[in-house]
């Protein structure tokens, strides 16, 4: 199993946001994440992500534990195991196109060049490698995003809102690559979205409400 | 619905107190450094004030002899003509706290508006307490102090010229074993019939009293020096009030925008924007004035030994401060906020309703804003070539300077983004290409701060080159000068000659060190006589001679002029040269005489014994066996009755001359220091201010693998690196203001040029000192972004943002 959740549990002061959620990903498949605002999508996914701690519980990538896993662990966990797509894009601004898509390849020291050529090719960055984030529109910045998630081929993408800041039409397109792309890696995606025609476009679809996961 | 506005934007420093802390710092320290060095000015110009109207309140003129002091019955005689004049007697008294200058008066006589002499009326126990036989001495309370448990009662008085104690005249001529009196100062208020003084005292002069003015122009170098150190600081402080006001300027766009679309008018916002500064800048001043008269304190004993070791400047070691300064302490505050707000407040004024509420990228490298400051960097070096090439004197000297120091800071940002772009080029790590990348980014936010840096690092260079070689200069200069083994003097020439048997056989050589003082070209000088020994010929540090110099002076030729005169009236070997008295010599060479204000010329001894045959023939320097020196000392003791006091071997000389150049030196080195200090606080600020605006950028990099503890280390590394770029950039700019300060400042304010020497060893231990004060900097915002919880990165993430 790529991605195995058992039993999360997870509170912010008094309020409990995730009260024993379970689920599993494996490869090649594309999972969906609906939810009210606020109901803890994205705090499954920065869990699953292993950018943030849980009360109880365990989170298995790739058959590795997290629980017991210090900042170090966790850090070599993203790096090589997960592939991360941002609502708001969150590339690295002092970086131009190309260093962006390849920074986490490199960071994980598997850069295929071939690979990433034929991401940026796929993308349609060819003609922006140069540029740096500020001087790209959302779609553009988004597609950018999607080629670092995926230049280092990892076995997980977590996507939180991909096309929450895009209009629909270039929503749609960042969507098709995203899905078309991640087949191609053979990686399993799991997607936190609040639109209902984006998740009908994954394998497979749950629901979060009041922390407890529903099909 | 003033105050609803003001609430608004107040609640911006509740929420950022730390941005707060740093504006009233960085405004404070600048008000600091700027008043201190203005309250040592003030009470230096004070104490020359007090000096100067000691006796007349510096407005009677005087009566002099030419040929020396004035005997008391021809005082008697000009009173009893209808002359109304006040005798004067001066010298020096030995106090078991040291020499203090002694000033006879005669309290009776005394010109209206003579402090002494009002005081001596208003001392517990009147005029009686001052004058006859047991009359006490006046004096400051510091310098009553060195006066204390003497033979003579002290008596306290504030107010009173410091360094200087009154006694009165019979009391005086006694102390000082003198019959006659030194001037004569004359009332303003003359009777209107009295015979003409040509009549009565022939061989008296009428002379204008010496002025505040004149000892304020031979320390105007000084205090300007002091000055320009002040504004160099108050300028690196306003970096760090800039730097602060633009990011709160730019955190509240939006808000600002919210406000006009509400309904506040443009001028509204922008006074109360005014308003809230000027609390700010009140607050900070009052903060920074009281901080400038602690540095103010605890530089002044040091300022006043520089000036009574360099120019013989009485200036009290205690600080009395007017209203007046703490109001300009003040006023300096408020304006310096408002040059550092200006920019920001142009912003708030010009800006719509409409107008993008996102902040523009404060801290993104902005190829027109650096352009424009490379733009201004030229014009600021064409005015200082400007300055340099077409100006003369000390204000063109210190435009140039300051240019090129303006120019230097406004380049700064592109330099280093050059210098980064350079390292970033080589093929790396994907982090380390990241951080090449990232750190070029962040100059733009940091540039206030490291322009502060560089301008303190390159003042540290400038100034500690410019000390070190006159350090070396000086020591090397000084034991030319100073070769003769041990100095005497002689109490009477009676003395002289009683020595002068003793030593004969006992000393390689006695030279004769006699010396007068005249007019030369306009201006006083020292007159010295010289014997043709070898102890000139092979020490002398001539800077320019004719051939043969020494056996002209050998032939009873010509004189030799110091490097001041020389500058001041364009003299050169060869050169013709008006002696007082009527007659004129040759330059036959110039030598350099490092820490004397006053011109100097040298004659052939006979030379100098015929042209003024009344000068004292007391003081010999005598070439010895340097082991002898202290059976020398004994025997002239023993034997001849010389004073201990009255003898000095050149090994004391020595430390009390460069005790004199340590101690001018301590102000300029404690005011280096300062200015570093406030220029770590600049970068402290900066970091700790760009802390939080970071996040942004770091955070993705933390999501893609790179753990908290690495990004920490690796944002110290950024600090260091860039202070240490900056260091190196500070060197060249550093050396040309050093090269500034040695040929073009130095010369126009003392009239001397020293050699530069280069000292890259104190370089490199500068560069370790400010990579550290980067480093300790930079530690703080690292430790706290190594342990912030994965939820404040987290945040970066969250759809709220």
């Amino acid at each position: 199993m790529l991605l195995d959740l058992k039993d999360i549990r997870k509170s912010f002061g008094e309020v409990t946001i995730l009260d024993g959620v379970s689920l599993s990903l494996d490869r090649g498949e594309t999972l969906a994440l609906t939810g009210d605002s606020g109901s803890g999508k994205s705090t499954l996914l920065h869990i699953a992500g292993a950018l943030e701690p849980f009360d109880t519980g365990e989170v298995l990538i790739n058959g590795k534990a997290l629980s017991g896993l210090g900042d170090a662990g966790r850090a070599e966990i993203r790096r090589d195991a997960i592939g991360l797509i941002f609502q708001q894009f969150n590339l690295i601004p002092s970086l131009d196109v190309a260093a962006n898509i390849a920074f986490q390849a490199r960071l994980a020291g598997r850069e295929d060049k071939d690979w990433t050529a034929k991401l940026i090719e796929r993308l349609g960055l060819s003609d922006h490698l140069g540029k740096y984030p500020e001087e790209l529109s959302g779609g553009q910045q988004q597609r950018v995003a999607i080629g670092r998630a995926l230049a280092g081929r990892p076995p997980l993408v977590l996507a939180d809102e991909p096309t929450g800041n895009l209009d629909e039409a270039t929503g749609d397109a960042v969507m098709d690559l995203l899905f078309e792309l991640t087949e191609t890696s053979g990686a399993g995606l799991l997607m936190v979205t609040h639109s209902p025609r984006l998740a009908a476009r994954a394998g497979r679809r749950l629901h979060l409400r009041h922390g407890t996961l529903t099909e | 619905m003033t105050w609803p506005v003001l609430q608004a934007l107040l609640g911006h420093w509740r929420r950022h107190p730390f941005q707060m802390v740093t504006l009233i710092l960085g405004l404070a320290l600048a008000t600091a450094l700027w008043s201190g060095v203005q309250a040592i000015n003030a009470e230096a110009r004070a104490s020359y004030d007090r000096a100067a109207s000691a006796i007349g309140g510096g407005q009677a003129d005087e009566l002099i002899s030419p040929d020396g002091p004035i005997p008391l019955a021809t005082y008697a005689a000009l009173r009893r003509a209808g002359w109304r004049v006040s005798p004067v007697v001066e010298g020096w008294v030995d106090g078991p706290g040291g020499r203090v200058r002694l000033i006879g008066i005669d309290p009776l006589s005394a010109p209206p508006g003579t402090p002494a002499a009002m005081a001596a009326v208003g001392i517990e126990g009147g005029i009686l307490s001052f004058i006859g036989p047991q009359g006490a001495l006046l004096a400051t309370p510091a310098t009553a102090e060195r006066l204390e448990g003497g033979s003579r009662p002290v008596r306290a008085v504030e107010g009173l010229a410091p360094g200087l104690a009154f006694a009165d005249l019979p009391n005086a001529l006694a102390l000082l074993d003198r019959q006659d009196v030194d001037r004569l100062v004359i009332h303003p208020d003359q009777p209107l019939r009295q015979s003409p003084l040509t009549e009565v005292a022939p061989g008296l002069e009428r002379a204008r009293p010496a002025t505040a003015d004149d000892l304020g122009r031979l320390t105007d170098s000084f205090h300007l020096n002091l000055t320009a150190f002040g504004l160099l600081s108050f300028a690196v402080g306003l970096f760090i009030v800039n730097g602060a006001v633009g990011l709160a300027f730019e955190q509240r766009r939006p808000m600002f925008r919210t406000l006009r679309a509400l309904g506040v008018s443009s001028g509204r916002l922008v006074a109360t924007v005014v308003a809230e500064l000027l609390v700010f800048a009140l607050v900070a001043g009052l903060i920074g004035v009281a901080l400038g008269y602690l540095i103010a304190a605890a530089l002044l004993p040091d300022v006043a030994a520089t000036l009574r070791g360099l120019y013989g400047a009485a200036v009290e070691g205690t600080l009395t401060l007017s209203p007046v300064w703490w109001l300009s302490g003040l006023a300096i505050a408020v304006a310096g906020t408002a040059l550092a707000a200006v920019t920001s407040l142009w912003g708030v004024a010009r800006l719509t309703p409409l107008a993008s509420a996102r902040p523009r990228a404060w801290a993104r490298a902005n190829r027109q804003t650096m352009l424009a400051q490379l733009a201004a960097a030229l014009l600021a070096l064409m005015i200082a070539l400007g300055a340099g090439v077409a100006g003369h004197g000390l204000l063109s000297g210190f435009i140039l300077l300051g240019g090129l120091l303006i120019a230097a800071a406004l380049a700064l940002p592109a330099a280093l983004t050059g210098l980064l772009a350079l390292a970033g080029r080589q093929r790396g790590t994907a982090l380390r290409e990241w951080f090449w990348a990232d750190t070029r980014q962040q100059v733009p936010g940091l540039s206030l701060a490291l322009m502060a840096l560089l301008l303190a690092l390159a003042a540290n260079i400038g100034v500690g080159t410019m000390v070190q070689s006159f350090r070396d200069t000086f020591t090397g200069w000084l034991d030319q000068r100073l070769a003769s083994e041990l100095y005497v003097t002689a109490e009477t020439e009676a003395q002289a000659a009683e020595m002068l048997d003793w030593l004969d056989g006992r000393t390689d050589a006695v030279l004769p060190i006699w010396d007068t003082e005249g007019e030369v070209l306009g201006a006083p000088a020292e007159i010295y006589g010289v014997v043709d020994h070898p102890t000139y010929r092979d020490n002398w540090p001539l800077l320019d001679a004719v051939p043969d110099v020494w056996d002209r002076i050998g032939a009873g030729q010509g004189a030799l002029v110091n490097e001041q005169l020389a500058r001041r009236e364009g003299l050169a070997p060869g050169d013709p040269l008006p002696m007082p008295g009527g007659w004129t010599t040759e330059v036959t060479g110039i030598y350099s005489d490092y820490g004397n204000p006053l011109g100097q010329v040298i004659l052939p001894n006979g030379v100098l014994i015929e042209r003024y045959p009344d000068v004292d023939r007391l003081n010999f320097g005598l070439r010895i066996d340097p082991a002898r020196v202290d059976e020398i000392t004994a025997g002239l003791e023993d034997e001849v009755g010389l004073p201990p006091d009255n003898m000095v071997d050149q090994a004391a000389l020595k430390a009390f001359s460069l005790d004199v150049f340590e101690r001018t030196f301590a102000v300029t080195g404690a005011l280096n220091v300062l200015t570093l200090a406030v220029a770590g606080v600049a970068i402290l600020t900066s970091l700790l201010t760009l802390a939080n605006m970071r996040l942004p950028q770091l955070a993705p990099v933390w999501a893609l693998g790179v753990t908290r503890d690495w990004l920490a280390r690796i944002e110290l590394l950024r600090s260091v690196i860039l202070a240490a770029l900056t260091f190196v950039l500070a060197i060249p700019v550093g050396l040309v203001l050093a090269w500034v300060l040695l040929a073009v400042i130095n010369v126009e304010a003392f009239g001397w040029r020293l050699p530069m020497h280069l000292y890259p060893l104190d370089w490199l231990w500068l560069g370790l000192l400010s990579a550290a004060a980067a480093g300790l900097a930079g530690l703080w915002p690292a430790r706290r972004l190594a342990s912030r919880p994965p939820s404040d990165l987290i945040r970066v993430f969250s759809n709220e943002r």
